[in-house]
C-alpha cells in the first residue's frame, strides 16, 4: 500500500544549526501518527515543510507516492493539506466565518464576497464541532481559547482535507473541549483521512495515534506501533532518545 | 459590530441604538462634528453654516479625503504613506506638463483639445499608481519598512515635481480639466436633484437588500421600524446636502458675464444654484466604491486579515507581499485621481501643491477610528475626519485665530482623538 504522505530525509538548517536533519515519516490513509520530542527537537519545523510554511534545504515529499513541491501554504492546500497551527493562526480583528473562509470565500454571481452564505455554512459546520458556539458576529478575538479553537478546527476539516496537521491541539483546551477534539480525530480518522499530531501528552498520544515518531535534537529516533509499547517505552525515546529493548535498532 | 450589544447576546430590553446598530463610535464622531460646527457658527455670527461656506468647505475637503480613503488601507496593513503630498506633487506636475506643453505644444493639438484633459488625467493616474506599485514593491518584496521608502519618497517626488516644471507655476489649465475642481464645474440644481432622489433610493435598496439577504438564509434581523428610521435618515441627510448646496446661489455678476459670453441678455430677477460640485460627487464615487471593496470583495477581506495578523493571512494562502504592491498602487492611484482636483481647484500647477498633505492624511484616518496597530478602519470615518479637520481649519480661520494657534489646536485634536479612541476601545473591551 502506497502511503498517504511519505517525507523521505528532510534536512533544513537555520543559520547552520540542523533543526531538522535527514528525517523520514511516513502516514497512510486514516491513521493517526503523533509526533513527539521535547521542545525544539524539530517536531513543528518538519511539519512546517508539509503545511508549506517553511522551504526544506533537501529531501523529498511525496504524496500518494508522486513527488511533490510544497513551495508555500497555498501549494499545500491544493494538495489537501490543512493544518492547524499552535497559534491557531486566525486573523483576530475577523469574525469566525471570516477566517474560516479567509483565502476561500464564498461569492456571489458577481464575485463579491457573501458573507450571508459563509455565515450559514459556518453555523452549519460548528453545529456539529461546537454546538454551544454562538457568537457568529464578533471578532475572534473576543472568544475563548476553545471557541477558537473550534474555528481553526472548522477551518481545517470543511474543505474536505486529506492530510491534517494538527498542532498540539488540545493545549490551550478543558477536559471538556479536549474530549471534543480526540471524538472529532476519531472520526476524520474513521473518514479515512491522514492526521499528523503533534502532541506532548503521551496519554493523549496512546489514547489517539496508531503510530508514534520520536524526535529528539531534528533527528529521528525511531516510529513505533502505539499499540506494541508501553509509555515508559515512548518517554525513554523522547527523553534517552532510544528505542525499546524489545524491538532491537 | 464592535459595540456593547455583543457582550450580552439576546438582552431582552434593547436600547434605541442597538435597535438601529449604529455604530456608536461613528454616533460620537458625527457629535462632535456638529458641536463644532454649532460653535464655529456662533463665533461667525452665522457665517459657518451659511450654504456658501459648506460648499466651499466640501471642495476644499475632497482631495485629502480622497487620498485619506487609501490610507485606511495602508495603515489597516500596519504600514505608512508619508509621500502621498509628495506623489500628488509629482502626479500634478506631470498633468501640468501634460495639458500645457506637451499634448497642446509638442504633439500639437492645439490649446482647448477635447483629448487633453481625458489624457491628462489618464497620465496623472497612472503615474500615481506606477509609483505607489513601485513603493509597494520595496516595502513588500524588499521588505523595507514602509515609514522609511515613504519617507525617503517624500523627498524625492517632491523634488521630482520641482525638477518636471523647473520650479514654475505651470497654467493656464485646460478649460474641462478646470471643471474637476469644484467651483468652475457643478451641476446645477435639477441634476443635483435628480442625483440625490437616485442616490437615496440606492441607499435604501442596499438596506432592503442587505435585510432581504439575511431573512433568506434565517439570521436575525433589525425591527421593521428600525430600518425605516435608518432608511428616513440616510435619505435625509442625502438630500439635505443637495439641497444645501442648491441653495447656494451663483452670484448675479457671474451669471450676467456668462449671459453675455453666449452673446445673450440675461433675463430680470433669473437665478442659478450652483448645486453638487463635480469633484465632491467623484468623492462620493470613490467612498462607495472603497467601502465595497474593503467590506464585499476578497482583496478587502485580506487586508483586513493580513492587517489582524500578517502570519495567518500568509498561512492562508494570501500572498501578502503582493497585497502590499497592490494597496500601496491603490494609494498612488488615488494620489493621482486627488491631483487632478486639488490642482483645478488650484487652476494652476504650483511648486508647493499638497505640501504637508501626508499630515492631514494620516490625521482623517487616524481621527476617523483607523488603528495604527492595524486591522481596523472604515473609509466613511476617514472621510468624516477629512471633514472634521478641514472644518476645524477653516472654522478657526474664520473665526480669526492667529496662524500658529491654527496648527497648534490642529496637533491637540490629533493626539486627543487617538486618546479617546483609546479610552473607547477599553470601554469595549476591544484590543487597540
Amino acid at each position: 500500500m502506497t502511503p498517504l504522505v511519505e517525507l523521505r530525509n528532510i534536512s533544513i538548517a537555520f543559520g547552520g544549526i540542523k533543526a531538522v536533519d535527514r528525517v523520514t515519516v511516513d502516514l497512510f490513509p486514516g491513521e493517526v501518527v503523533g509526533l513527539l520530542g521535547h521542545n525544539g527537537a524539530g517536531k513543528s519545523t518538519l511539519i512546517k515543510c508539509l503545511s508549506g510554511a517553511y522551504q526544506k534545504d533537501t529531501g523529498d515529499i511525496f504524496i500518494d507516492g508522486e513527488r511533490v513541491e510544497i513551495r508555500n501554504p497555498r501549494d499545500a492546500r491544493a494538495l489537501n493539506i490543512e493544518t492547524i497551527y499552535q497559534t491557531l493562526a486566525l486573523a483576530d480583528n475577523l469574525d469566525a466565518a471570516s477566517n474560516l473562509f479567509l483565502g476561500r470565500e464564498l461569492t456571489t454571481r458577481f464575485g463579491f464576497v457573501d458573507d450571508a452564505a459563509m455565515e450559514a455554512e459556518t453555523r452549519r459546520i460548528m453545529g456539529r464541532l461546537n454546538p454551544n458556539f454562538a457568537k457568529f458576529k464578533t471578532p475572534v478575538k473576543a472568544l475563548s481559547g476553545g471557541q477558537r479553537q473550534s474555528v481553526a478546527i472548522a477551518r481545517a476539516v470543511y474543505f474536505n482535507a486529506r492530510i491534517l496537521i494538527m498542532d498540539e491541539p488540545t493545549a490551550a483546551l478543558g477536559p471538556q473541549e479536549t474530549q471534543m477534539v480526540a471524538e472529532l480525530i476519531q472520526e476524520l480518522k474513521a473518514q479515512g483521512l491522514g492526521i499528523f499530531l503533534i502532541e506532548h501528552d503521551i496519554h493523549n498520544v496512546m489514547k489517539l495515534c496508531d503510530r508514534a515518531s520520536v524526535m529528539k535534537n531534528g533527528q529521528l529516533v525511531g516510529t513505533v506501533n502505539v499499540a506494541e509499547v508501553t509509555d515508559e517505552d515512548i518517554l525513554g525515546m523522547i527523553i534517552l532518545g532510544k528505542m525499546p529493548e524489545r524491538r532491537g535498532a | 459590530m464592535t459595540d456593547a450589544a455583543s457582550a450580552s447576546p439576546k438582552a431582552p430590553r434593547r436600547s434605541l441604538l442597538q435597535s438601529l446598530e449604529i455604530d456608536t463610535r461613528l454616533l460620537g464622531m458625527i457629535g462632535a462634528f456638529v458641536a463644532l460646527c454649532l460653535v464655529f457658527n456662533m463665533f461667525t455670527d452665522g457665517r459657518f453654516l451659511t450654504p456658501r461656506n459648506i460648499f466651499n468647505l466640501s471642495i476644499q475637503t475632497v482631495s485629502v479625503a480622497i487620498m485619506a480613503t487609501g490610507m485606511v488601507f495602508v495603515i489597516v496593513t500596519r504600514h505608512i504613506d508619508l509621500s502621498v503630498g509628495a506623489l500628488l506633487a509629482t502626479c500634478s506636475a506631470v498633468m501640468g506638463v501634460m495639458q500645457v506643453w506637451i499634448l497642446p505644444q509638442t504633439l500639437g493639438l492645439g490649446i482647448g483639445h477635447p483629448l487633453i484633459a481625458p489624457a491628462t488625467m489618464i497620465a496623472g493616474m497612472a503615474t500615481g499608481a506606477l509609483i505607489g506599485a513601485f513603493n509597494g514593491w520595496l516595502i513588500g518584496y524588499q521588505r523595507i519598512p514602509a515609514f522609511i521608502v515613504t519617507l525617503g519618497g517624500l523627498l524625492v517626488w517632491r523634488n521630482v515635481g520641482w525638477y518636471l516644471t523647473d520650479g514654475q507655476t505651470v497654467g493656464p489649465l485646460d478649460s474641462t480639466f478646470m471643471l474637476f475642481g469644484g467651483i468652475e464645474g457643478t451641476l446645477g440644481e435639477p441634476l443635483s436633484w435628480a442625483l440625490g432622489a437616485a442616490a437615496s433610493i440606492a441607499a435604501i435598496w442596499a438596506l432592503w437588500r442587505a435585510r432581504a439577504d439575511k431573512v433568506r438564509h434565517g439570521f436575525p434581523v433589525k425591527p421593521v421600524w428600525a430600518e425605516a428610521v435608518m432608511a428616513s435618515l440616510a435619505a435625509a441627510a442625502i438630500l439635505g446636502f443637495v439641497a444645501v448646496l442648491n441653495a447656494y446661489q451663483v452670484p448675479a455678476a457671474r451669471l450676467r458675464r456668462d449671459f453675455a459670453a453666449r452673446g445673450e441678455v440675461m433675463p430680470e430677477g433669473y437665478t442659478e444654484a450652483f448645486g453638487l460640485p463635480i469633484s465632491v460627487l467623484i468623492l462620493v464615487v470613490v467612498a462607495v466604491a472603497m467601502t465595497v471593496l474593503a467590506r464585499r470583495t476578497r482583496l478587502g477581506r485580506y487586508i483586513f486579515a493580513a492587517g489582524g495578523n500578517p502570519d495567518a493571512a500568509e498561512l492562508s494562502g494570501i500572498n501578502t507581499r503582493m497585497l502590499t504592491v497592490k494597496v500601496f498602487a491603490l494609494m498612488g492611484f488615488l494620489c493621482g485621481l486627488s491631483a487632478i482636483i486639488a490642482q483645478a481647484r488650484l487652476q494652476n500647477h504650483t511648486n508647493d501643491i499638497g505640501t504637508l498633505d501626508e499630515l492631514r492624511v494620516i490625521a482623517a484616518a487616524v481621527i476617523g477610528g483607523t488603528a495604527l496597530s492595524g486591522g481596523v478602519g472604515t473609509i466613511y470615518g476617514a472621510i468624516l475626519g477629512a471633514i472634521i479637520m478641514q472644518s476645524l481649519q477653516s472654522g478657526m480661520a474664520m473665526v480669526g485665530v492667529d496662524a500658529p494657534f491654527q496648527n497648534i489646536v490642529v496637533g491637540l485634536v490629533l493626539v486627543l482623538a487617538v486618546w479617546i479612541d483609546i479610552q473607547y476601545r477599553k470601554r469595549t473591551g476591544e484590543k487597540s
